[in-house]
């Protein structure tokens, strides 16, 4: 808070919020109930003695609770989110009217497939433009989020090579991929290897040549790359890992880059999973769920989990179980459908942008991302100068050299200023990471005012106001947190104080 | 007593038949706070450059390689409700593990005080 002290400790409309369970007043309550009836209890000693632990409140002041904790959030809908690797795009309000429309909005996922027909052509028609969008045969519309479908293609792959006789034993993964690849590929019981990367911030291709061999199950590998990079050699790298009886899996948070533009499939992918709530507009960033589907080769689609929809010409069939399918789905990682939601909000964008849509929306995306590297990069540092970047922009701490500012002290000031700010130290193969990614929903304005603060914290750096960076943020409801102290001792609930 | 070092910014002071292992003051800068250490279970055969340990800090969370081939004797398990020593007392307190010593012509090719300093001051 700024040093501006009032009576209330509120300022103007940034109000002091307490827990709401240290708000709770035993006995109030937002509902009249009848009197409780007595009834002979047959719990058999099992009734519950102590509190319920719910606090006790009036309707409005729960609604203010709420609202009030909402206000002090930062949303895509509140401003600029230049999160890297994140692609916090506009959620078009066009996908929400589709996908509160009442006949979409009320089903129930346990009714006959009889009376939902338009809802499973839905997913089937979704599917549809993935799949012609990525150039691959199938796609699995159940995993629930990016590290979800993650998990969804490495379990195709290593049931394809369980069917062959040999799991296999290793998963190569690039040093600058996202933490979750390798996280998915020990929970598969894959060793991870780590790839590393050329000067220019690719994958090494020799290293990679020399990494393959026949106990290799998959490399997983984010294209374009987490430094915002498209991997040149990518078709080489397919064929090699293919001599060796590898799976491709790519990590497609990334799409938002290429969509429109480069199919995976013709680039040797075997699976991929696609970021609804990325690239095709979703809500996500705590406004969710995510939803990451899988698209798969002709060498996985047979693997596809359960459940998935079959147009059998009349009419749309579930296929649920295991001994339903004429293939050989690997299982069931999801309850019901995957997030239909979001399948409703996605084929809305898909629709509504149409094919030239969706290409457009990737050339601005790269386009933007640009821009600032164009109008930044003689104040900062761009880790790879050479060449176009794609979706986002990767700088690292080379300019704060000597000027006692971090990376995170440059973050804190960005608050202050009202942005969300980047990513920060990630990706790791560079020092003290900045990295930017504007989306093509922002337009021009927004991103030169966002250029001319960062241009001018950046003056402020280095004429030396390093303590104001060290006391950002300042206008916070809290100043700056103690993350070491949260991390090391994490108080993740909250407990009634001692009497 | 001889301390060697790796690229990887581990050390290892080496005391008769006994390999102790933390990670450097260079690494415990760059790494900031740190948050969390996993050292490894007393008895695991480890090789040379095998993931053995891991670290977090509050910017990020890297393995710990095993500088040389052998036994783990024992981790360090005041690390486990103290993870700041390894920032206090990096080549002290804050010692990760000990280990047997599987193949001494391996501490040979690593670094010594003044290769590694040579190292540190090439990287910044």
């Amino acid at each position: 808070m700024s040093d501006l002290h009032t009576i209330t400790g509120n300022q103007g409309l940034q109000i002091e919020e307490p827990l709401i369970f240290e708000q709770d007043t035993p006995g109030k309550c937002g509902v009249d109930l009848p009197d409780v009836p007595e009834v002979k209890t047959r719990l058999g000693g099992l009734a519950r003695e102590g509190k319920i632990g719910l606090p006790g409140m009036t309707e409005p002041d729960t609604v203010r609770h709420y609202m009030r904790l909402s206000q002090k959030n930062y949303a895509i809908d509140t401003g600029f989110y230049p999160l890297g690797s994140c692609t916090m795009k506009h959620n078009p309000r066009l996908n929400e009217k589709m996908a509160r429309l009442g006949g979409l909005a009320d089903l129930h996922p346990l009714q006959p497939n009889s009376t939902v027909q338009g809802a499973l052509e839905l997913i089937d028609q979704c599917a549809h433009w993935l799949k012609e969008l990525t150039g691959m045969p199938a796609v699995a519309m159940s995993p629930a989020a990016g590290a979800h479908g993650e998990l969804c293609g490495l379990m195709a792959a290593r049931a394809a090579h369980e069917a062959k006789g040999n799991p296999r034993k290793i998963v190569l993964c690039p040093e600058s991929a996202h933490g979750t690849n390798p996280a998915t590929a020990a929970a598969c019981g894959y060793k991870v290897e780590s790839i590393p990367a050329t000067s220019d911030g690719r994958v090494d291709l020799d290293a990679l040549k020399a990494a393959l061999n026949e106990d290799v199950a998959a490399i997983m590998l984010t294209n374009p790359n987490t430094c915002g990079l498209f991997e040149r050699d990518i078709v080489e790298i397919a064929e090699a890992v293919h001599a060796v009886g590898a799976y491709f899996y790519c990590d497609g948070a990334n799409f938002n880059a290429i969509m429109g533009r480069v199919r995976p499939g013709d680039l040797g992918i075997d699976c991929m999973h696609i970021n609804l709530h990325k690239t095709f507009s979703t809500p996500h960033g705590g406004g969710g769920p995510g939803s990451g589907p899988v698209v798969l080769s002709a060498a996985l689609a047979p693997y596809a989990p359960v459940p998935y929809v079959v147009d059998t010409g009349d009419g749309f069939k579930l296929v649920e179980h295991k001994a339903d399918s004429d293939q050989d789905p690997f299982g069931r990682i999801k309850g019901f459908h995957g997030q239909m939601g979001m399948f409703i909000r996605s084929l809305s964008y898909m629709m509504s942008h149409g094919s030239d849509g969706l290409r457009q929306a990737s050339g601005d995306a790269v386009l933007n991302a640009n821009y600032l590297k164009a109008k930044l990069q003689d104040m900062l540092t761009v880790s790879f100068p050479d060449g176009p970047c794609m979706h986002e922009v990767l700088f690292d701490d080379r300019f704060l050299k000597d000027t006692g500012v971090t990376t995170l002290d440059f973050a804190k000031m960005m608050i202050d200023e009202g942005v969300h700010p980047m990513t920060m130290y990630f990706p790791l193969v560079v020092h003290g990471a900045l990295l930017m990614e504007p989306t093509e929903t922002e337009n021009k304005a927004t991103l030169d005012k966002f250029i001319h603060m960062i241009r001018e914290m950046t003056q402020k750096a280095k004429d030396g106001a390093a303590e104001s960076f060290k006391s950002a943020p300042m206008l916070t409801p809290r100043r700056r947190l103690d993350e070491t102290k949260a991390a090391r001792s994490p108080v993740l609930k909250w407990t009634e104080a001692a009497e | 007593m001889t301390v060697k070092y790796t690229e990887d910014h581990e050390w290892v002071l080496v005391e008769g038949d006994t390999a102790t292992v933390g990670i450097t003051d260079y690494a415990q800068n760059a790494l900031g706070d740190i948050v969390f250490v996993e050292t490894p279970a007393a008895g695991t055969e480890v090789s040379q450059g095998d993931d053995v340990a891991v670290v977090e800090s509050v910017k990020t969370a890297s393995d710990v390689y095993a500088p040389i081939t052998g036994e783990i004797i024992e981790g360090n398990d005041a690390l486990e409700d103290q993870p700041e020593l390894v920032n206090s007392s990096p080549e002290g307190d804050g010692w990760f593990f000990k280990m047997t010593i599987g193949d001494a012509s391996e501490l040979d090719k690593l670094l010594d005080e003044a290769g590694y300093k040579a190292f540190c001051e090439g990287l910044d």
